[in-house]
């Protein structure tokens, strides 16, 4: 018989949850709001924010001055872009450290994550020179490629966590069944791992649509993404808190859409390996 | 088919004989403040008039610092138009990262542009920087204040002692009015951008012309002695962490008699809808103490062209429009008078509309014209720069002893040991970058 769990503490853990949450959401809902109001307004108390008039004058300033849609085109190829080549890279080696493990296996995934301790800016001149050496600078082929490269070890750490959920007997079932790597690993590996897959491509797209170090430092005018774009409107003044709370809507819109709606199979994905 | 085969011939005709005048494409990097926003919005007269267009890189002025420093040092070619500020300009002309400027076209009118401004953006004598935007810093004081004290306001320039005396009167923190609210917070751009001119007040200097740091010379000691007990006993609790924007944001809510700050303010303190004393307020001139030399500092925001640059001609008829006296004038006749670039044309300042419409003009005029970068102290220096000193090793000298100042300040440390701390790095730093042999 299940545990019965008393209406007091339940009501206490919901309150407890709902608080965390609104102040985990707090800031997005401030930015929101500020969005929609005047510079004047929005640099007031608190109080006098919420009571002075709503209007959307700023993300009409805001499209009027900024081309949103060629940024917003960009974010897009560079973070699905940069997610679906670390996929054709990390599948294969998740495959071989997950179901053919050596000896030093451990070793070249913890030296694949140590890349991650690394501060970016430690090699930003080199990659600048290599970018600039390549003709890849404001180019989004040569963002798609240095994103790529910056996930590609969680890439990998998240689909060898999944990989390693599944049995192996049903690859080698396959293999006896006579399918080749490739049928083995695209109609049966892939098939069961996608809810893993899922998540690991929504959780680096996300990761890429965020990223502001690389994007703009190696970004003019051609290949400048949504962070590009924020960055524009910031100003250590406070002059503009309206415009950049509008810019910044409009650039973490489309994403916290696409996170809201596939919320379950994030959490589903993020908590697979855990819960065994 | 045939139909076809002409309209080739003719496209081709119209490009090869279209090849002289062959539309550029500029891309230009720019800091995220009004005046730029401006030049933004009216720049699409340059385009219609001369074909070229322009791609805007906006950014803030930390991240484009980084950002452009980093292109240009590495010859990225990125930007064709970037803009600096004055800390930069000498360094990057002398370096040769920069396209030389002296030869905008008999119309531009380079005697029309302020000395120090010329001489704050220029290296071994050529320009690299053309202003659209200068600014010195002088004292805003509340009116009401002053005349509720029975204080008149100072016509000439006053001394730091005088300065004290002033402040002593008008101190009254019980109704919320602090003496005098001045930067505090640690940065060779935060709170060394006001030490530095009251240290050149004083008679000290960075750095003798053998480049000896002179930090622990009496002057130092007298100027930093006198900054904290200045701060200690009337300024607000807590000065140590203000900076220009904390204490703007006092100033405007009546909480500060007096202000040293930058000339650019005072658009914001006199308007209405931001600043609760926008009709109390007046200005002086910076104080002087044994000299009246680099007592105001000196900041540019100007136009460069990267060496980089492929387009370099475009560029300089690009800047040639954006800084022109035509220029200032289209701004105060499509976005009003009181918007037009500040600081960087005498033509501006002997023009009546903006006059009219801009009453801290005149005392901008004099601090700016006041303010030489290439000679701010009362000993020789090898150095320019009135608040800063134009040499690469500067920002991490000046930010170190800004730390050790706002230590001093926040009574964790003596003045004199702060002195001590500041004057050990900087001969550190000085010798191992080859200055001190």
């Amino acid at each position: 018989m299940a545990r019965a769990v008393s209406i007091r503490r339940k009501s206490i853990t919901t309150a407890a949850a709902w608080a965390l949450g609104l102040m985990m959401f707090f800031p997005i809902l401030w930015i929101a709001i500020l969005s929609l109001k005047t510079e004047g307004d929005a640099i007031r108390a608190p109080i006098e924010v919420l009571s002075s008039v709503w209007t959307f004058e700023s993300f009409g300033a805001v499209q009027e001055r900024s081309d949103y849609l060629k940024h917003f085109t960009n974010s897009v190829v560079i973070s699905f872009g940069s997610t679906f080549l670390g996929l054709l890279i990390a599948v294969p080696a998740a495959w071989a450290m997950a179901f053919v493990p050596g000896k030093r296996t451990k070793d070249v995934l913890m030296w694949m994550l140590s890349t991650k301790m690394l501060p970016p800016v430690g090699v930003l001149v080199p990659i600048y020179l290599i970018f600039r050496d390549a003709e890849l600078l404001d180019t989004r082929i040569g963002l798609v490629f240095v994103l790529m490269m910056i996930n590609l070890p969680i890439i990998i750490w998240m689909l060898y966590t999944y990989f390693r959920e599944i049995p192996g007997e049903i690859l080698e079932a396959a293999r006896m069944d006579g399918a080749s790597l490739r049928e083995e690993v695209f109609f049966v590996l892939m098939p069961m791992a996608i809810p893993g897959m899922a998540s690991t491509v929504l959780l680096n797209v996300i990761l890429a649509w965020n990223e502001a170090f690389w994007t703009l430092n190696l970004t003019a005018a051609d290949a400048a993404p949504l962070t590009a774009f924020i960055a524009s409107y910031s100003s250590p003044e406070g002059l503009f808190y309206a415009k950049l709370s509008a810019a910044s809507i409009m650039a973490i819109a489309p994403i916290l859409i696409m996170g809201w709606f596939s919320q379950k199979q994030l959490v589903r994905g993020l908590t697979f390996g855990a819960v065994k | 088919m045939k139909v076809r085969k002409s309209l080739y011939a003719a496209t081709a005709l119209a490009l090869v004989a279209g090849g002289g005048a062959v539309a550029e494409e500029l891309t230009i990097a720019t800091v995220n403040n009004s005046d730029m926003i401006i030049m933004q919005k009216l720049s699409p007269q340059w385009e219609e008039a001369t074909g070229n267009t322009l791609n805007w890189v906006v950014l803030e002025e930390n991240v484009l610092r980084q950002r452009v420093t980093t292109d240009i040092a590495t010859k990225g070619g990125s930007f064709d138009v970037i803009t600096i500020g004055a800390y930069e300009a000498p360094i990057w002309g002398a370096q040769d990262w920069l396209v030389s400027l002296d030869d905008l076209g008999d119309a531009y009118d380079y005697d029309d542009i302020y000395e120090p401004v010329r001489n704050g953006l220029s290296a071994n004598g050529s320009l690299y920087a053309v202003p659209f935007y200068a600014e010195s810093s002088f004292t805003f004081y509340r009116t009401d204040v002053f005349e509720a004290a029975g204080i008149e306001a100072p016509s000439e320039q006053i001394t730091y002692d005088e300065f004290a005396e002033i402040v002593a009167k008008v101190h009254d923190p019980d109704n919320g009015v602090f003496g005098t609210c001045q930067r505090g917070k640690a940065g060779w751009g935060e709170n060394m951008a006001f030490v530095g001119p009251m240290v050149n007040a004083f008679g000290g200097r960075w750095f003798d012309m053998d480049w000896n740091p002179q930090l622990t010379s009496d002057e130092w000691k007298n100027a930093i002695n006198y900054y904290v007990d200045l701060m200690n006993n009337y300024g607000p609790p807590g000065a140590s962490s203000n900076g220009h924007n904390e204490n703007r944001a006092l100033f405007a809510d009546g909480k500060c008699a007096t202000w040293v700050d930058a000339t650019s303010a005072a658009g914001y303190i006199f308007n209405p809808n931001e600043s609760s004393v926008a009709d109390k307020t007046d200005f002086f001139q910076a104080p002087k103490q044994v000299t009246d030399k680099g007592t105001g500092w000196f900041w540019a925001w100007a136009l460069a062209i990267p060496a980089s640059s492929a387009k370099v001609d475009a560029a300089k008829d690009f800047l040639a429009w954006a800084t022109s006296k035509e220029y200032v004038e289209l701004v105060g006749e499509t976005e009003g008078w009181v918007a037009a670039p500040p600081g960087t044309r005498a033509s501006t300042y002997a023009n009546e509309k903006y006059l009219a419409a801009a009453p801290f003009a005149e005392t901008v005029e004099n601090s700016i014209l006041a303010a030489n970068p290439a000679d701010p102290t009362k000993d020789p220096v090898p150095y320019t720069g009135v608040q800063f000193v134009a040499i690469p090793e500067f920002q991490g000298i000046g930010n170190y002893v800004g730390q050790q100042i706002a230590a001093a300040l926040a009574g964790q440390q003596t003045v004199d040991q702060a002195l001590e701390n500041a004057q050990t790095f900087a001969v550190r730093e000085m010798t191992k970058a080859g200055y001190i042999k």
